[in-house]
């Protein structure tokens, strides 16, 4: 087995997306920026539920991330992309780093709500410190830049997207190099049998510690790539229901492969699209109609609905190449 | 008030291959768990090669070269039986949490497969550990220990679970592969006829004390150590 080739599905997608700004209307390409950047941070979480755990309160390491892009904006004027993508990593591991501490020591139903109590602690201080953070007003994030230069609006959208899609590519490779290695494995195994684990010499805490730094660089990055692509931050990035959201994307493209996230996100962002203009009072029954459907027949998600279609096809064209 | 340790002095020699034999809560898995860290004595030592362990956790207990295996296999259900071969490599080596390289790497793969071919699990190797019987779950177990290269190996009821038919042929297996790599081990086992035909030394635990302890042939045709093991002479 060699997870580290290229497969099939990741040209297609390279494919697809890498067109996409030609042959899409703008809101689209909006569309697609966005869900490019959420699904890093669904990937942190994604990463968890492989190993049988639950975040409610990744959203934290996303705010951090949006919130780095806010005060750079705000005190110093400075939107360089560039510069601000590998610091909104810097803080979410920062960050994560310091809120894994304790995480690191927990498991189950207490690793789930204690992740969600510091996300709503950092909401609560983004709502009172409003002289710092604006409050509810929150922050604006402005047009980024690139090597100092402020690109024209139409360039802008395109250059952004592609400079989002090519971060979203190097994390992916990234992740992958990552779910191969011992680490990777060791983490994987971990829902299995942490005695096991312990008793083959290796610290269980240091493998969730490890990987929850990781997540909280993920979701920083997330996070200023969604700020520029929104342009205003506000305390609701470390809203529980934001958590939520990346938890239910990746239970819906399917948390066990790395495209499953990707895939997940961008239909996430389109039935929100669609569903909040066409039936703006209840597009959440829909959200949890798709969520029943999924867990009920296709726990793997919208990744392995595509996995058993190609597997069906790439069956028949070898029967018809024996026929 | 049970002890299920109560002063215990045991010294094991290099190379020695010990069978640990014992009615049901005399205290054998507790002397396993004493040793490596899952249990932390009231009172006393536990030294390991001139080094007090007493008390360490049990990752650090096997990085000194104590491995284990488990009355109740130890496994990781979703792996498969390389994969879960590959980690106890690259735990041994130090690379476990290694996050760039990958897991299979040439020199791990052919080691990971040598191990499991002498454990008679090589024609398992990609299916999933859930998928295993019983015995080369149990195999498996002790495999993933005996690939920490551990100075001392700890089998706990290596046979238990396993057919009356398959419990030998498990044995046998395993008494060879330790003898090639000459590792000291100590094996507990409720069975007699396994501690007995496998067995170079053998300890009767009753009660937390060891009650005998020599040769298989001579501690275990004792009456005294038959009432206590068996329940009857």
């Amino acid at each position: 087995m060699n997870l580290l080739a290229l497969p099939r599905a990741a040209l297609i997608a390279s494919a697809v997306l890498g067109v996409a700004p030609f042959v899409v209307p703008s809101w689209v390409l909006f569309i697609l920026t966005l869900a490019l950047a959420k699904f890093l941070a669904v990937l942190g979480v994604a990463l968890f539920l492989r190993a049988g755990m639950v975040t409610f309160g990744h959203a934290l390491f996303y705010a951090v991330g949006a919130y780095t892009v806010g005060f750079s904006a705000k005190w110093f004027g400075f939107r360089e992309a560039l510069v601000l993508v590998p610091l909104g990593a810097l803080t979410g591991l920062i960050a994560a780093a310091l809120v894994g501490l304790i995480m690191a020591r927990y498991r189950g139903v207490f690793f789930a709500m204690l992740n969600l109590a510091f996300s709503m602690i950092l909401y609560a201080a983004l709502l009172k410190l409003y002289w710092v953070t604006g409050g509810t007003d929150g922050l604006g994030a402005g047009t980024p830049t690139f090597l100092g230069a402020l690109l024209p609006r139409d360039i802008f959208r395109i250059a952004y997207y592609y400079f989002a899609l090519v971060i979203a590519g190097v994390i992916i490779y990234g992740v992958y190099r990552f779910l191969v290695s011992p680490l990777g494995y060791f983490l994987k195994a971990l829902g299995d049998n942490e005695i096991r684990i312990e008793y083959s010499g290796e610290s269980v805490r240091r493998v969730v510690y490890t990987t929850y730094v990781l997540s909280g660089a993920l979701g920083g990055v997330a996070g200023v790539l969604v700020a520029f692509t929104v342009g205003h931050i506000v305390p609701e990035y470390s809203f529980w229901i934001q958590s939520g959201d990346f938890v239910f994307i990746a239970l819906l493209g399917g948390f066990e492969s790395v495209p499953g996230p990707l895939i997940g996100a961008i239909a996430f962002e389109f039935i929100r699209t669609y569903a909040s203009k066409y039936w703006p009072e209840g597009w959440q029954i829909l959200l949890g109609g798709i969520m029943l459907l999924i867990i009920l027949y296709r726990p793997g998600g919208l990744w392995a609905i595509y996995e058993s279609v190609a597997a069906r096809f790439s069956g028949r064209a070898r029967g018809e190449a024996g026929a | 008030m049970v002890k299920a340790a109560d002063g215990l002095n045991v010294e094991v020699r290099k190379s020695e291959l010990i069978g640990i034999v014992g009615a049901n809560g005399s205290g054998k898995t507790t002397f396993l768990n004493l040793i490596t860290g899952y249990l932390t004595p009231e009172r006393g030592r536990i030294l390991f090669m001139g080094r007090d362990t007493t008390g360490l956790p049990p990752r650090v207990i096997t990085k000194l070269g104590i491995a284990r295996s488990f009355q109740i296999p130890q496994l990781y259900t979703h792996l498969s039986v390389l994969e879960s071969m590959l980690l106890s490599l690259a735990a041994e080596s130090g690379k476990g949490t290694s996050f760039w390289h990958p897991l299979y790497r040439d020199h791990w793969t052919g080691d990971g497969l040598e191990t499991l071919d002498r454990f008679g699990l090589k024609s398992y190797s990609d299916r999933p550990v859930s998928e295993l019987p019983e015995g080369g779950r149990k195999l498996l177990d002790i495999a993933l220990s005996f690939a920490l290269k551990p100075k001392l190996l700890l089998m706990d009821e290596p046979t238990s679970g396993v057919s009356i038919e398959d419990k030998f042929q498990v044995m046998d297996t395993l008494v060879k592969v330790l003898q090639q790599s000459d590792i000291t081990t100590i094996f507990v086992e409720h069975d007699m006829e396994v501690v007995q035909r496998y067995g170079r030394r053998v300890l009767v635990f009753d009660n937390g004390q060891v009650i005998a302890d020599g040769k298989p042939e001579s501690v275990l045709a004792d009456p005294e150590v038959r009432k206590a093991v068996l329940g009857h002479v």
